[in-house]
């Protein structure tokens, strides 16, 4: 049985989930290496490179670069994890990991800051919503995002345990810590939240918080909701989505574009194998702007009071 | 505003230094670090050297600038409140939904900005585009660049310099902001520029570097460069301090995307306002 922690939850940013559970992983291999580009600071990166300097790189303002080099190191055995901001790790070096990292199979890691559009003040410029979507599309990668700390560590850990490319995306700002810091999970395994059958609610990352919130006012109502927290969407959970299709209603909820990202993946499912009707929240195929997180979250829908009224939509 | 004194653009530099600190405290965000250093040269283009026309922002003959280094917002929003671009007011809107002044320039949202910037290492390669258009439509506005010595670090700046020298760009003028800094330390440790003034020279550039807070130093060689059609870009390599001008934030790392609060400052308005009074 899962166990999850109750309100008022603890707020914590998952980038320092993976600053926390690097430094971990740094001082017990010394394979692990970070290759930062500038921005170690914001990226959490500052206490594993204290901690272990000879297993830190910092290539200056230089992503691509930092990719190829990434590249290199693991050839001799060495497990890089490139730190950046989300929307440099995915986009500016996206041809880099692809080439270098994805084609050749290689053990290098993306570990990315200021996923979705948690850089909100920073503006459209800053916020990545389409980072996971374009590494969904290039083979041999796996996408993850982690719901909160205690998940984020784990599923950090677990990317340097297995072999090969993967991309995991980090919040700038708090989210919730919902999970019990002992709860284990599995990358490419969707974790069940809540077992229902009116509705079924996917979501993954910063909006799992959200999903949980609107499933318990459906659950008040007398809806019986499933809520799965998709936090690997490539390789996506094919049997867990199946269920859902069983109920025949699959509500989604990203911090992404709705375009190739947890609703797309999840429609792919469906498509092939289930009578089923999907609606997406996410970020409505728009750029962002200066604004506070919870405002762009409400322009573009996603919300407690938009997951619940989707979903009572589709009942 | 080719009349405007040099002393006159000494306090008007004073002048977008604290309106670009104003900014930053009101968000509670931005980077005041590089806008400070930055502040001499943005001054002295919006004020004296560039043609830009505030009742027209874009005007097809106007002078271009690109601000290459975009989270340094801030000193060019300054420059365009103070220049007329857009109301005072909007100088308390930083960062805010639906302000012009976005965390990074944004051509869509401000009047003023030819285009919009907040990645490393792009500006550049936009300026040589719209310097090449330039030649290519006969036209004599120039393009002027920004851009930082921890940006300098991005590949695409020497892909686009070299792009710039094939095309003969003497219309495009280039200001590197070489305040020996980046964010996670000095450029020196993080990642050595070595002498970026032969870079730009062995690229083909003409180039020249100066002290970038002496106004006097930063007219004359626009003087110096800006009409000579010899088919060489300019790189104007300025030494730099980032935080010029507020004693506490001068060549200090963590100043970089850091806002003051309210006794910084107020500390930091008193010492810029000293500036103006001296
Ligand atoms: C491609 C890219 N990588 C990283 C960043 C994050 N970043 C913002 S400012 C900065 C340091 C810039 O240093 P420098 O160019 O020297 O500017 P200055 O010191 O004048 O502020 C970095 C790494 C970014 N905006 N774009």
């Amino acid at each position: 049985m899962i166990v999850l922690n109750k309100a008022p939850y603890e707020q914590k940013a998952t980038r320092e989930a993976f600053g926390d559970e690097i430094e971990e992983l740094g001082k017990e291999n010394k394979d692990i290496m970070v290759v930062d580009a500038d921005i170690g600071g914001s990226c959490k990166t500052t206490k594993f490179m204290n901690a272990v300097p000879k297993q830190h790189v910092n290539v200056g303002i230089a992503e691509q670069n930092a990719a190829g080099m990434a590249a290199g190191l693991s050839t001799t055995g060495k497990i890089p994890f490139v730190s950046t901001y989300a929307v440099f790790g995915s986009l500016r070096m996206a041809e880099q990991v692809r080439q270098e990292v994805c084609y050749p199979n290689l053990n290098v890691k993306i570990a990315c800051s200021h996923g979705g559009l948690t850089p909100a003040n920073d503006g459209g410029s800053h916020q990545a919503i389409e980072d996971m979507g374009v590494y969904r599309t290039i083979p041999n990668m796996r996408v993850i995002m982690g719901a909160d700390y205690n998940a984020t560590r784990k599923l950090v850990r677990q990317a340097a345990e297995i072999y090969g490319p993967v991309y995991l995306r980090f919040t700038r700002d708090k989210v919730p810590v919902i999970y019990d810091e002992n709860e284990e999970f599995e990358i490419g395994k969707a974790k069940q939240l809540k077992e229902g059958n009116d509705v079924a609610i996917i979501a993954n990352g910063d909006t799992v918080c959200l999903a949980l919130e609107a499933a318990e006012i459906l659950e008040s109502k007398g809806v019986s909701v499933k809520l799965l927290d998709m936090h690997t969407i490539k390789p996506i959970d094919h049997e867990a989505i199946i269920e859902c299709t069983k109920i025949g209603k699959i509500v989604t909820v990203e911090d992404h574009n709705i375009l190739n990202g947890l609703g797309s993946a999840v429609s792919d499912v469906v498509a092939e194998e289930g009578n089923t009707r999907v609606r997406r929240i996410g970020v409505q195929d728009r750029f962002g702007e200066s604004a506070p997180y919870e405002k762009l979250l409400e322009i573009n829908g996603i919300t407690v009071e938009n997951i619940v009224n989707t979903a009572e939509e589709l009942l | 505003m080719s009349n405007i004194t040099v002393e006159e653009l000494k306090e008007k530099a004073i002048q977008l230094r604290q309106t670009a600190v104003t900014m930053v405290y009101h968000a509670q965000s931005g980077h005041p670090g590089g806008s400070l250093s930055a502040a001499d040269f943005v001054t002295a283009l919006y004020f004296r050297e560039m043609n830009v026309n505030p009742e027209d922002p874009e005007w097809a003959d106007r002078d271009r600038f690109v601000l290459s280094k975009g989270h340094v917002a801030p000193i060019q929003y300054a420059a365009l409140a103070h220049r007329g671009f857009v109301p005072m007011e909007t100088v308390k809107t930083l960062r805010e939904y639906k302000s012009p002044f976005q965390g990074h320039p944004d051509s869509k949202k401000c009047p003023g900005i030819d285009i919009s910037t907040g990645s490393l290492g792009q500006g550049l390669s936009c300026a040589v585009g719209m310097a090449l258009a330039g030649k290519l439509d006969k036209k004599d506005y120039r393009v002027f660049a920004v851009i930082g010595d921890g940006e300098a670090q991005e590949g695409q700046i020497w892909e686009a310099a070299q792009s710039a020298v094939k095309y003969k760009l003497d219309n495009l003028i280039v200001f590197l902001d070489d305040n020996g800094l980046q964010i996670d330390g000095p450029t020196d440790e993080i990642m050595p520029n070595l002498d970026l003034e032969k870079k730009f020279e062995a690229f083909g550039f003409t180039t020249k570097r100066i002290d970038g807070h002496s106004m006097e130093e930063i007219l004359e060689t626009l003087d110096e460069v800006k009409n000579v059609k010899d088919g060489k870009p300019k790189c104007i390599v300025c030494n730099t301090i980032k935080g010029k001008g507020v004693s506490f934030m001068e060549n200090v790392v963590g100043w970089h995307g850091k806002a003051p609060n309210e006794e910084e400052y107020e500390k930091a308005m008193e010492e810029l306002a000293r500036g103006l009074n001296a």
